[in-house]
């Protein structure tokens, strides 16, 4: 495994680049390990708060969030069969706002390896997508079908990039197992300033096996932020430009090497913007992480 | 599910509670003014029960099954649905719901009632019918928002149960889906952090638990 030390922190640091977006803030961006295809640190993730139904007016809202997203630099979009109506507010936020620079990222989520591909194509017209840029197995659920069948589906061209799930630290062993033994180009797993056991191996073997990481749950689906909102900000976050809690806490967490993109999800435009302004120089170094950590464990 | 003890209840909860009350909005906005026909509905069931004729449990049977199988339609499969997958098997439950009332109340005719109902049913059932929308503004939500009987499940469910306590030996099979459903949306607004949550279950655990004394007391009278 590559060893998480401050020599490699500068060197991926240094790997980090500023993407020049044309109407857009610049933002940090990391390569995905398996290409080298430039992805803004931060996205946006559709758990419970595009699943709005067919409420007009909260489609409508969650359009701007995704207009606000795209026009802030921001890239990546991740859903899953299991979130409700968020696939077709998804599509039809991407088609009202003509978005042609989305990453799709979904997931297929069903115990029938048999149905995947019906569930994938439902999927991807939902999204109106040509095709998924990336599939992931859903919370590890019949990955022994799922995986090989997207791996075929990237072999022929119907699909960028193949990639696993977990959350809430569920299955580490499996997940590991799994890395180690398939060539995914993405996992996606929660890690956040008080869930840091993915440090210990999930993070490093990414490194080490070159795959792309996506955090999920970085405010513990708010949690995080409802416990420490009314605790004063610390002064050091403005060393790392960071305005908000908001934006301490992914800034800690892209801030990680091994980290491609965080996907926080929100309902509101001015916390869209909030959250990709977490993605721009400076991240804390080692020893600004360090300083986080114990200020936040303390709370 | 692997490692399903690691799950808590809020994995489980796909929407905000935000989303949850705009449905109700929603469904208000549907159907205006089809509210004033239901609570209509309600009253006139509640005269139905409190001057009792020997038809009077059929035609409420008949209500009742009705706007169970409206709930079913209107609610649950043309809103909730779009939210939360498990709502096409609560629809299946509520459409079961008004089958039984039609076999047991309307066919079998065995929903009857002895003036002067029981007052707790009846207190039941009025407060299903004219409190609990009441719930929505009090909680500081829009009253637009309100849970209306006959359109909403759960002062549906709540109101059912009042007539099932008012009623004279109410078939034991009738409480059933009423009382798991209070159960349910107690547990989905109390992962909502939402003020009323405890309303419906404890009604639903004070009904199970007069009808089973209630019964117990009949068993000895019977010795």
């Amino acid at each position: 495994m590559v060893p998480f030390t401050r020599r490699t922190f500068l060197g991926s640091l240094a790997a980090s680049a500023i993407a020049p977006a044309a109407a857009a803030p610049a933002v940090l961006t990391r390569p995905i390990p398996s290409t080298g295809e430039a992805m803004p640190l931060v996205g946006l993730g559709s758990w419970i708060t595009f699943n709005v139904g067919n409420d007009p007016v909260a489609r409508a809202s969650c359009t701007d969030v995704m207009r606000a997203f795209f026009a802030a630099g921001g890239r990546m979009i991740d859903s899953s069969p299991m979130y409700g109506s968020s696939q077709p507010v998804i599509g039809e936020g991407l088609k009202k706002i003509g978005a042609t620079n989305v990453f799709s990222a979904d997931k297929v989520w069903i115990s029938s390896g048999t149905r995947g591909p019906a569930q994938i194509e439902a999927s991807r017209a939902y999204w109106g997508v040509p095709k998924f840029d990336l599939l992931q197995v859903h919370n590890l659920l019949a990955w022994e079908e799922h995986l090989p069948a997207l791996f075929a589906m990237k072999a022929a061209g119907r699909l960028r990039y193949v990639g696993i799930t977990t959350s809430e630290g569920r299955r580490h062993g499996d997940f590991e197992k799994i890395m180690r033994a398939h060539p995914l180009d993405f996992v996606q797993l929660s890690y956040n300033i008080l869930d840091r056991e993915a440090e210990q191996r999930i993070l490093p073997l990414a490194r080490e096996r070159r795959i792309a990481v996506i955090i999920n749950r970085p405010f513990r689906e708010g949690d995080l932020i409802k416990r420490i909102a009314r605790k004063p900000l610390p002064l050091f976050a403005a060393e790392i430009g960071a305005t908000s809690w908001a934006q301490l806490i992914l800034k800690f967490i892209i801030s990680h090497p091994a980290v491609t993109c965080v996907i926080p999800a929100t309902t509101r435009v001015d916390h869209v913007r909030e959250n990709v302004g977490a993605a721009r120089d400076p991240l804390p170094d080692m020893a600004m992480r360090a300083r986080i950590v114990q200020y936040v464990e303390k709370l | 599910m692997s490692e399903w003890w690691t799950y808590s209840l809020t994995n489980f909860l796909l929407f905000s509670p935000r989303t949850y009350y705009r449905l109700f909005e929603l469904t208000n906005a549907d159907i205006w003014p089809l509210q004033l026909v239901t609570l209509a509905l309600g009253l006139t069931i509640a005269f139905f029960m409190m001057r009792s004729q020997a038809w009077s449990g059929r035609a409420i049977a008949a209500i009742l099954a009705a706007l169970w199988l409206f709930v079913a339609w209107t609610y649950f499969l043309e809103r909730y649905d779009t939210i939360n997958w498990a709502a096409r098997y609560f629809a299946i439950a509520f459409v079961l719901q008004a089958a039984l009332l039609v076999w047991t109340g309307v066919i079998r005719n065995r929903l009857g009632f002895d003036p002067p109902p029981r007052w707790i049913g009846l207190a039941l059932f009025l407060y299903a019918l004219a409190i609990h929308p009441l719930i929505a503004p009090l909680a500081g939500r829009p009253i637009t928002q309100a849970e209306i009987f006959g359109l909403a499940p759960d002062p549906t469910a709540l109101a059912t149960l009042g007539i099932l306590l008012a009623a004279a030996r109410p078939p034991p099979h009738l409480f059933a889906i009423p009382v798991l459903w209070c159960l349910i949306t107690g547990l989905t607004l109390w992962t909502m952090e939402s003020p009323e949550a405890p309303v419906a279950p404890l009604f639903a655990l004070l009904t199970v638990a007069v009808a089973i004394s209630e019964a117990l007391a009949a068993r000895r009278k019977m010795r």
